[in-house]
């Protein structure tokens, strides 16, 4: 049993990857019936996270990735093959009972097998459509591919991620898959609202470099109105803090191989506070009293507060600093936040699926919490074809004959 | 429809009025609910929200109303100026909150219900009000009382492990623009959405707990998962995706020294075939010493993952295509380099600065460069537009964000 707020509702589902599964899933895990729809010829690998590591044992296939169970849960899966008139048919059906169809094809994909939004539209009139591409459905580049790292590149978000002189250190991983599904969640909880309202369904043309450029507002401002790019010497450097300006501000080295800890200064109190914890005559210095002088002397500053942190405990320095009300922090390894984090483990942050096939595994759950509709995940992700009988039989009332004559035809 | 028509429709949160007590981490999601078309009063201390003072200002002129964080996050909302510490300014917002159906907030856990204006307090009166809470670690955790910044957030949360450099002498990296906040208010408005539309059936609101710890905890791909399903620890790369175990760098730096990400290298046979014409058109099929290899890969209707690792012939092949383009990418500029691997059917990508997507024509030609009429300056300033395109009830900054307190007759008749 998933949540209840969106159990009224249905999405027709083509997404995959994580760009698209991620919202999805989280429609799925706050009630909604979400019926994903696989090829069957390929073997659903359209989504290359089908068969993809991790996996919880020895076995590998389409049905044991650790990353597509972590993406897909609460969904149930089907398999059509739209190559053919039966299976055509059935995603007809489907669409004429859904509320929204998703999908983050490559632009045109899903038209040109049969479903172009007028399509749509015939079979359903308030059906809103959400297309989720890399560069959306017009413009030159409508036919570009992408995945995240590209999403990340196009859109700012690689280049403002780095420490000065350095180059891109980028996202290491695909932050815009994740936004990309939420940004994509948005979309369809705000065609929902407004057809609610007034009857209406829509076309979302969604592209997820436009999602990304849009998360780096200021630093796109200081361009637009002081003619100061991001590209400029010494710039970015990330792990300072420029808007707003703070110092000291960033990663400092700990005791350990790899372990740091994150300290920022939010003020000239915060600041008193931190020298206080130091309590060496160096954070006594006069200079640092002020935020302008702790600007002009950033890199002075960082060498020294690296010098006391260095060799000490990452949770120590951090737990230290904390009781004197600065904002401190290790930087958490997966481990930590995930087996040792009282505040996730509170949080009921990774709940543990039931999986067809690789029993039970760990998942991501959602960062909020609903007081009268929570969301639940219980079910992991379908295997291939898993719900086929669920999907026909029970929601659109095929008899089992029926769903054995689509099967040998190669509709399903 | 033409642009003129969609400019006369009203946004698809026509009709949703939301009070937002200004903060830091929650502006953007109240920018987002205001763009979408809702009617966001924004509530702020006297003498206006703290983040009116950061840097840098239009002009680089320290002034309230020339804050470019303030104008960017504070779109599409109206203000007015409440002393919620003071007893009449409480009763004054609750008043405001009688006539919203929606609150959003960023306080410590405990500071509005010691003001007696928390959503307990409120929520009998108004049982239609959703009320959305964003702070680093819910408002009901034993990590609540912690002090956190989007920095600290991003540390404790998981992104930062996973983002840096090869060298790990240099610390990790966080990424820029505030991704702590804007990640949990992308999760308060998926919230807050979620929750209009349960009321939309049930009739009543409830509270929307966000935490933006959680949030970036579940926003780290693999580094999760790899630890929940294999327990193993993914390890930082330069520019690309951290890993259990090292994978082959991703990035070029091209003729004119602006850099690309050459993304997953080619393995079709038509790609091969590319990239042959490509190195044709440079004059360098025969200063790429592996010319003959791609002549191969093309032969054989190219490579298949699977056989990379089995097959001495295909790993070698697919080998030279990942050379081959990082041969070219030296050759060509950083954008013919991206559009020309692009058209090749390659999922490559130029390194922009965020600026620089203003000046790309496909953004433009998207309508994505959005014009604002500013105040302070007598003229139009380029905002970044819409994430998605909803013909029907578009996306659209309404108005500049607004002086401290313009809007407090018209909102509170004062």
């Amino acid at each position: 049993m998933a949540g209840t707020a969106l159990s009224h509702l249905r999405i027709c589902d083509f997404t995959g990857q994580l760009a698209g599964a991620g919202a999805t899933k989280y429609l799925a895990a706050m009630g909604a019936q979400v019926i994903r729809i696989e090829d069957p010829v390929r073997q659903g690998r359209w989504d290359i996270l089908r068969g993809m590591p991790p996996y919880k044992d020895d076995r590998r296939g389409v049905n044991l990735s650790g990353a597509f169970n972590n993406h897909n849960v609460e969904k149930l899966g089907c398999t059509i093959n739209l190559r053919t008139e039966e299976g055509r048919d059935l995603v007809r059906r489907l669409i004429a009972i859904s509320d929204a169809v998703t999908e983050n094809f490559a632009a045109g994909v899903l038209a040109r097998m049969g479903f172009p939004y007028e399509e749509m539209v015939r079979i359903r009139p308030a059906i809103i459509y959400v297309s989720n591409s890399g560069f959306g459905a017009t413009g030159p580049y409508r036919t570009f591919k992408t995945w995240g790292p590209i999403v990340q590149a196009v859109s700012g978000l690689t280049f403002s991620s780095g420490l000065a002189g350095r180059g891109p250190a980028g996202w290491g991983y695909s932050y815009m898959d994740h936004h990309g599904g939420n940004i994509m969640a948005i979309a369809v909880l705000a065609a929902l609202l407004h057809r609610n309202r007034t009857g209406e369904g829509q076309w979302v043309d969604m592209g997820c470099t436009e999602g990304g450029a849009w998360l780096n507002g200021p630093a796109m401002l200081d361009f637009t109105v002081n003619d100061r790019p991001l590209r400029r010497p010494g710039s970015p450097d990330s792990n300072r803090s420029d808007l707003p300006a703070m110092a000291p501000h960033g990663i400092y080295p700990a005791a350990g191989e790899d372990r740091w800890v994150a300290i920022a200064c939010r003020d000239d109190a915060d600041w008193a506070a931190l020298a206080k914890v130091v309590g060496e005559p160096w954070a006594a210095d006069a200079r640092f009293g002020a935020l302008d002088g702790r600007l002009a002397a950033q890199d002075e500053l960082d060498v020294l507060v690296s010098g006391w942190t260095a060799g000490r405990d990452r949770a120590d320095v951090a737990a230290s600093l904390q009781a004197a009300a600065v904002p401190a922090s290790i930087v958490a390894l997966p481990e930590d936040r995930i087996d040792h984090d009282p505040g996730t483990e509170a949080w009921g942050l990774w709940p543990t699926v039931e999986h067809s096939e690789m029993g039970e595994v760990r998942v991501d759950g959602l960062p909020m919490h609903l007081s009268a509709t929570d969301w639940e995940i219980h079910r992991g992700g379908p295997c291939l074809g898993e719900h086929n009988d669920v999907v026909f039989g029970e929601i659109l009332g095929l008899t089992e004959a029926e769903i054995d004559g689509l099967r040998e035809a190669g509709a399903i | 429809m033409s642009e003129d028509v969609t400019d006369l429709l009203p946004g698809a949160l026509d009709g949703v009025v939301v009070v937002e007590l200004a903060s830091d981490a929650a502006a953007f999601a109240g920018k987002l609910l205001g763009d979408l078309g809702a009617d966001v009063i924004l509530v702020e201390p006297p003498g206006g929200h703290r983040s009116r003072t950061y840097a840098p200002f239009a002009g680089d002129v320290v002034d309230p109303e020339r804050s470019l964080w303030f104008w960017h996050y504070n779109t599409s909302k109206r203000s007015v100026v409440l002393d919620i510490d003071d007893p009449a300014g409480a009763d004054r917002f609750r008043r405001l909150v009688a006539g919203a159906d929606v609150v959003l907030e960023a306080e410590p856990p405990g500071r509005l219900a010691a003001l007696g204006v928390d959503h307990p307090e409120l929520r009998a009166e108004h049982p239609r009000l959703v009320w959305t809470s964003q702070t680093p670690f819910g408002r009901d955790n034993p990590r609540s009382a912690e002090q956190a910044t989007d920095l600290t957030v991003l540390a404790g949360g998981g992104p930062v492990w996973s983002c840096g450099y090869d060298d790990h002498t240099i610390p990790p990296v966080r990424g820029g623009g505030n991704q702590g906040y804007q990640t949990g208010s992308l999760f308060a408005v998926m919230g807050t959405l979620t929750s209009l539309l349960v009321r939309d059936v049930t009739g009543e609101g409830q509270h929307v707990d966000v935490s933006m710890h959680a949030a970036a905890n579940v926003t780290t791909e693999a580094a999760s998962y790899e630890w929940l399903v294999a327990r193993a620890t993914v390890q930082r790369q330069t520019a690309r995706h951290a890993a259990p175990h090292p994978t082959g760098n991703t990035d070029a730096t091209c003729a004119d020294g602006r850099q690309v990400n050459t993304g997953v290298p080619p393995r079709s046979a038509a790609e091969f075939e590319g990239l042959l014409g490509w190195l044709d058109d440079l004059g360098g099929r025969e200063r790429f010493d592996d010319h003959v290899l791609l002549q191969l890969g093309v032969e054989r209707g190219g490579v298949q993952i699977h056989e990379i690792f089995a097959d001495a012939e295909a790993m070698a092949i697919f080998g030279a295509g990942r050379e081959a383009v990082q041969f070219i990418a030296t050759e060509v500029s950083a954008y013919d380099f991206f559009v020309r691997a692009q058209t090749l059917g390659l999922a490559c990508g130029i390194i922009y600065s965020p600026e620089e997507v203003f000046a790309d024509p496909h953004f433009a030609d998207r309508g994505f460069p959005t014009p604002v009429e500013q105040p302070q300056l007598g003229r139009t300033v380029t905002y970044p537009g819409a994430p998605f395109h909803l013909p029907r009830s578009p996306w659209r900054i309404h108005r500049p964000a607004p002086l401290l307190g313009e809007h407090q007759g018209e909102v509170l008749g004062e």
